[in-house]
């Protein structure tokens, strides 16, 4: 019997239904997973079952059976209990989910106390041990802030395990958190749901998350369940066709390749052919808002292989393969369309040989200030000495966790953000101050980087009028609408009507009007849905095709860097630690991090062939104001040995074009 | 021949300005997409467009008590009287000429205090000259009299409603979405009232006289004007200064920042009232001194009461440029001012058009909630005898006449009650219509 079993499971928000006909069951020690865009009703189905709906939601129709109890019909004082105690959960924030006043002891005692009477300071000293913070029991006396990102979703985590849970609700536990941490938690969980029999609800978008970790997986789609299948089956040939454009969708040749081993055994560097060749698939639209009447299929506006019959009666449940249920009318998956236009303007567009910008030894470090009367005590080296060249047409990727000052080297580079040190030169001239026209920033968030208060005509425009650009901006900002994808007459509408993707080509828009050689793009796809990623991501390689564009790519996305770069330069803690061509950097990585970087990405590789191994680094990111003596990665490298923390490494040529600070890379 | 001459006072002539700010503004908001979805869900909440007509009624008298003018003298050359009238005061004539001797009760038709009369032998109450004059010697119809006078104001007000609703169904068709039942349901209640008090009130004292013998609800509506207008022009007033200071402080950071911000702290650490008061006895002694600065009295109480609106706007600058400082501070790093930056936009240009319009719904909001505590400020400095001149006419300068008359036995209650009753329905709609509005114009409240 399973533990917990949810019918028809249906949230009403007024006359939307975000949540529609939902069932699921999870068996005791297993995991499963809810993965899905955005906006699809993954944490509001979590949060129904938990009857912790938001005010304007309630439940309006199903049952949800928790170990023979039903949950619905609940008294508030009785489902107080359940909640924290048989069932726990932990969410996205971890910083938004601990009371910044309280001490992480008095939290989990409170918990205790609740849920088991008693709160002995052993107790909670155990359960620190248990998700692996070190000395916990000076942890457990400690505040929120005294703690890294990592260290409190894993606080988090022993707050849940408090009232012993059988099932363990965890809400996208590890998008706020930096890939090697990432590993380390989703490893913490794993391993606790193995030791104590737990079971786990997981709520992803992350494909390779899902793949380590679930062993069944609901796919959600505007408010209902599409496909449900267990992990091997679901990876191996994915039923629905959302599903499968979601993986077409993505830039996938990145997959660890664990047979080759180059240094001291352990790195597992990139397989595959590198698909930069073909373009991504892409789903065309964006997930229906709430609210919209469905007919029939809630995909078919996006599906390709749409029949008359997907537009008026709603799909059956159907098995796929044996486990596997598809809600699809398609009897056999169709093949999806072959990608017929591949790049091929991509490869004629030459590099040019002289460098287009080059930045050498930039330095950006911020005083830190002491006392009443302001003196500076110590500085934040976000950018120590960075040097990156970059040629017309192509792409230099910087890699890093958050923190290590890779946003800042672009804001450097523009002149957002002086430079304390270093020089800038754009075709060979010394830049000072604010940049020319000729480089443009995309950044990250696509409802920041928008005025809410201006149409997007106004906004494309900005930059013609502040150069005074001649010939009809109108004409201009139409052609420019245009060329990234969107139709000329929406230059009359403000920001909010358009979603995420849209947005973002808006952003791009307004760089390109000023007709720009080099475009730092700053994570510009990481607030977006995979879907919409690879619309992005075309629409950049496109662009740059025509163009002829430089891009410097800020991102943490492994695979992203894989599709879309030639050379990858790998930062931590404001210096780049290896900079080469993608190959060499990604295939025959030599630096420690860059390898424990690769290996703690979530392979989607893991979710075919069942094997979850992959190596950790440990510990969390030092911090720039006190970095490490010696080499700043030591305290984390497996390898470091008595001359990385006298001195940092010099760089070693490896090749023409592959540089590595470490003193290991040539042995 | 004009038997009058139009006279227009400073605080008049920024009032006008203030209005016709108002009316240019508003029609630039229709414009504007967002600002005329808030104006939208302003008007469509029922408390919103209930408390807004309440407001415009007190705007209304306040234009009309703005309209001054001085009479011609009778004679061949052309002087004029020393007095400056207002348009509310033609309208009221009747209520501002019939004064009694002293105080008389609301309806009353004999004074408040007896006296020895030459007809009797004793002391009695003396009949009011003016107030149920009209009755004679016939005191027991007082009631029945008041009750049909009563009646028939509530009918006046009732066809005067009608009248409301039919000239302003054009405006319910074009914009059938807003809260129009709300609105008329509020301009019954004020017709009513207003139809029943202005036929009581050719016969007699609604509100009672006070001291002197003045009509206490003709001193009531005179009040609307100074409370209207300290709440409106000190506004005025700090607006530039703290829009322009907190921009300035939170986008250019650095030593500028610095200035502003000791600036204001220190200005903040000084007890506002003692500033108050000695800015407004320093301007007493001004005013003084140059009596010939000023034609009439009613120009020199206008000119104090001006500097009192100066001296409050220079001390409550501080609460929005603070408030604006830190938004810009955020405003500053979020990208689409970056992205402004990095193509080249000028600072000034960025200030106007990207960080400007994202701080008007804090001083949309700041401006209405500062009004109703710049009404009861009035009210507090009149008493304490450090507000406006004793001859303007205000909430503050009525409760502190009345403040002695407390002590009486019996009491003399009516002053007081009727400018807390007016105070407090102006400062309630006031605070009403304010937290309609940041519900509909503060972009983090989460609209389902």
């Amino acid at each position: 019997m399973s533990l917990l079993s949810v019918r028809d499971l249906s949230v009403a928000i007024g006359a939307a239904e975000p949540v529609d006909g939902v069932s699921f069951e999870i068996g005791a020690g297993e995991t499963f997973a809810l993965l899905g865009e955005s906006g699809c009703g993954k944490s509001l189905t979590a949060l129904a079952l938990m009857r912790l709906l938001p005010e304007a939601a309630r439940i309006a129709a199903g049952s949800v059976q928790f170990a023979g109890q039903e949950l619905c019909a609940l008294t508030e004082a009785q489902m107080r209990s359940v909640r924290g105690g048989k069932i726990g959960m932990i969410f996205q924030e971890p910083g938004a989910s601990l009371n910044p006043v309280m001490t992480i002891g008095a939290q989990i005692a409170e918990a205790l106390k609740f849920h088991t009477g008693k709160a002995q300071g052993e107790k909670i000293v155990e359960l620190l041990a248990a998700v692996g913070i070190p000395d916990p029991a000076r942890r457990a006396t400690e505040y929120p802030f005294q703690m890294s990102g990592g260290m409190k979703q894993r606080a988090m985590t022993a707050m849940a395990l408090a009232g012993e849970p059988e099932l363990l609700i965890a809400d996208e536990p590890t998008t706020a958190l930096d890939v090697t941490i990432q590993a380390q938690v989703l490893d913490l969980l794993d391993g606790l749901r193995r030791e104590r029999r737990m079971a786990m609800l997981l709520i992803s978008h992350d494909l390779g998350v899902v793949a380590q970790m679930a062993d069944r997986i609901g796919v959600m789609y505007a408010g209902q369940l599409v496909e449900v299948a267990p992990r091997a089956a679901f990876y191996a040939a994915p039923g629905h066709p959302y599903t499968r454009r979601l993986f077409a969708a993505l830039p996938d040749a990145a997959s660890a390749d664990k047979a080759a081993y180059p240094m001291r055994g352990i790195a597992y560097p990139l397989r595959g052919t590198p698909s930069r060749q073909r373009r991504l698939l892409t789903i065309p639209g964006s997930v229906p808002p709430l609210g919209t009447q469905h007919a029939g299929c809630r995909f078919v506006e996006r599906c390709g292989e749409a029949l008359p019959v997907c537009r008026s009666t709603p799909p059956p449940w159907r098995e796929y393969t044996a486990g596997q249920q598809v809600r699809c009318h398609l009897e056999t998956a169709h093949t999806l369309p072959a990608e017929s236009a591949d790049f091929a303007a991509r490869a004629k567009v030459g590099a040019g040989e002289t460098a287009l910008l080059e930045a050498s030894d930039l330095k950006v470090h911020f005083p830190i200030r002491r006392g009443v009367l302001q003196r500076v005590v110590g500085h934040v080296r976000a950018v120590d000495g960075v040097t990156i060249a970059l040629r017309a047409g192509r792409t230099v990727a910087l890699v890093g966790e958050s923190g290590c000052g890779k946003t800042t080297v672009g804001k450097a580079i523009l002149g957002l953000q002086p430079p304390t040190g270093g020089t800038v030169k754009l075709q060979g001239k010394l830049l000072q101050g604010l940049a020319p026209a000729a480089m443009q920033m995309v950044f990250q968030d696509p409802f920041g980087s928008l005025n809410p208060r201006l149409r997007v005509g106004e906004i494309i425009a900005e930059g013609l009028r502040a150069l005074a650009v001649a010939g009809d901006p109108a004409l201009r900002v139409a052609e420019l609408l245009e060329q990234v994808g969107l139709s000329g007459d929406m230059v009359g509408r403000y920001p909010h009507e358009f979603s995420g993707g849209q947005r973002q080509r808006i952003a791009i828009a307004r760089a390109l009007a000023v007709r720009p050689l080099l475009l730092i793009c700053d994570e510009p796809t990481s607030a977006l849905d995979v879907s919409v990623q690879a619309q992005i991501l075309n629409l950049l390689t496109d662009l740059q095709a025509q163009l002829g564009l430089a891009y410097l790519f800020i991102t943490h996305n492994i695979t992203v860097v894989d599709y879309l770069a030639q050379e990858v330069a790998v930062m931590y803690l404001g210096r780049i630690v290896e900079y080469g061509t993608v190959d060499e950097v990604l295939r025959n990585s030599r630096h420690p991090y860059t390898q424990a970087l690769l290996a703690a990405a979530p392979q989607i590789e893991a979710g075919r062939d069942g094997n979850r191994e992959y190596v950790r680094v440990a510990g969390d990111p030092p911090s720039p104001a006190n970095p490490p003596a010696g080499c700043h990665f030591h305290p984390r490298c497996p390898w470091a040995e008595s001359r990385c923390r006298a001195a940092y490494p010099a760089p070693a040529m490896l090749s023409a074009t592959h540089v590595v600070r470490c003193f290991l890379a040539g042995s | 021949m004009l038997q009058i001459k139009f006279v227009l006072l400073w605080s008049d002539l920024l009032f006008f300005v203030l209005i016709a700010a108002v009316v240019v503004g508003g029609v630039w908001a229709g414009r504007v997409e967002h600002l005329r979805l808030a104006w939208r869900q302003v008007g469509q909440s029922r408390v919103g467009m209930a408390t807004a007509t309440v407001l415009i009624a007190f705007v209304l008298v306040a234009l009309l008590d703005s309209l001054h003018y001085r009479e011609r003298l009778p004679g061949d050359q052309e002087n004029y009287a020393v007095e400056v009238r207002s348009a509310l005061d033609a309208t009221l004539t009747g209520l501002r000429t019939r004064a009694e001797k002293t105080y008389s009760a609301p309806l009353a038709t004999h004074l408040f205090a007896k006296e020895s009369l030459d007809t009797d032998l004793g002391r009695s109450f003396p009949r009011l000259k003016h107030g149920g004059a009209h009755l004679g010697d016939d005191l027991a119809a007082h009631d029945s009299d008041i009750a049909a006078k009563a009646v028939k104001g509530l009918g006046l007000g009732l066809l005067g409603t009608l009248v409301f609703g039919l000239v302003s169904l054009p405006l319910r068709r074009a914009a059938p979405h807003l809260a129009w039942n709300a609105q008329l349901l509020t301009v019954l209640v004020l017709c009513l009232l207003a139809g029943a008090v202005a036929v009581l009130a050719g016969d007699y004292h609604v509100l009672g006289t006070d001291k002197v013998g003045q009509d206490v609800l003709y001193l009531t509506l005179k009040s609307v004007r100074t409370a209207i207008l300290i709440g409106t022009l000190t506004t005025l007033i700090m607006l530039p200064a703290a829009v322009f200071l907190g921009l300035l402080a939170g986008y250019a950071g650095g030593w500028i920042d610095d200035v502003i911000q000791y600036l204001y702290t220190t200005l903040n650490s000084i007890p506002g009232v003692l500033l108050i008061a000695a800015s407004v006895l320093m301007m007493q002694v001004v005013i003084d001194t140059h009596p010939e600065w000023f034609a009439t009295t009613a120009e020199r109480a206008d000119a104090r009461f001006l500097a009192l609106c100066a001296i409050l706007g220079i001390t409550s600058w501080t609460g929005l440029c603070r408030l604006l400082r830190g938004e810009v501070l955020k405003l500053r790093e979020l990208e689409y001012v970056q992205a402004a930056r990095a193509l080249g936009v000028s600072s000034a240009r960025i200030l106007w058009r990207h960080v400007l319009p994202n701080v008007m719904h804090i001083v949309m909001i700041a401006i209405v909630m500062d009004f109703s505590g710049l009404v009861l400020a009035e009210a507090v400095l009149s008493y304490v005898g450090i507000g406006v001149d004793p001859n303007t006419i205000s909430f503050g300068t009525m409760i502190n006449t009345a403040r002695m008359e407390l002590a009486r036995d019996p009491m003399v209650w009516w002053s007081l009650v009727a400018a807390f009753a007016f105070m407090f329905v102006l400062v309630l709609a006031a605070n009403l219509f304010a937290d309609v509005m940041r519900d509909a114009f503060d972009p983090r409240v989460v609209k389902l």
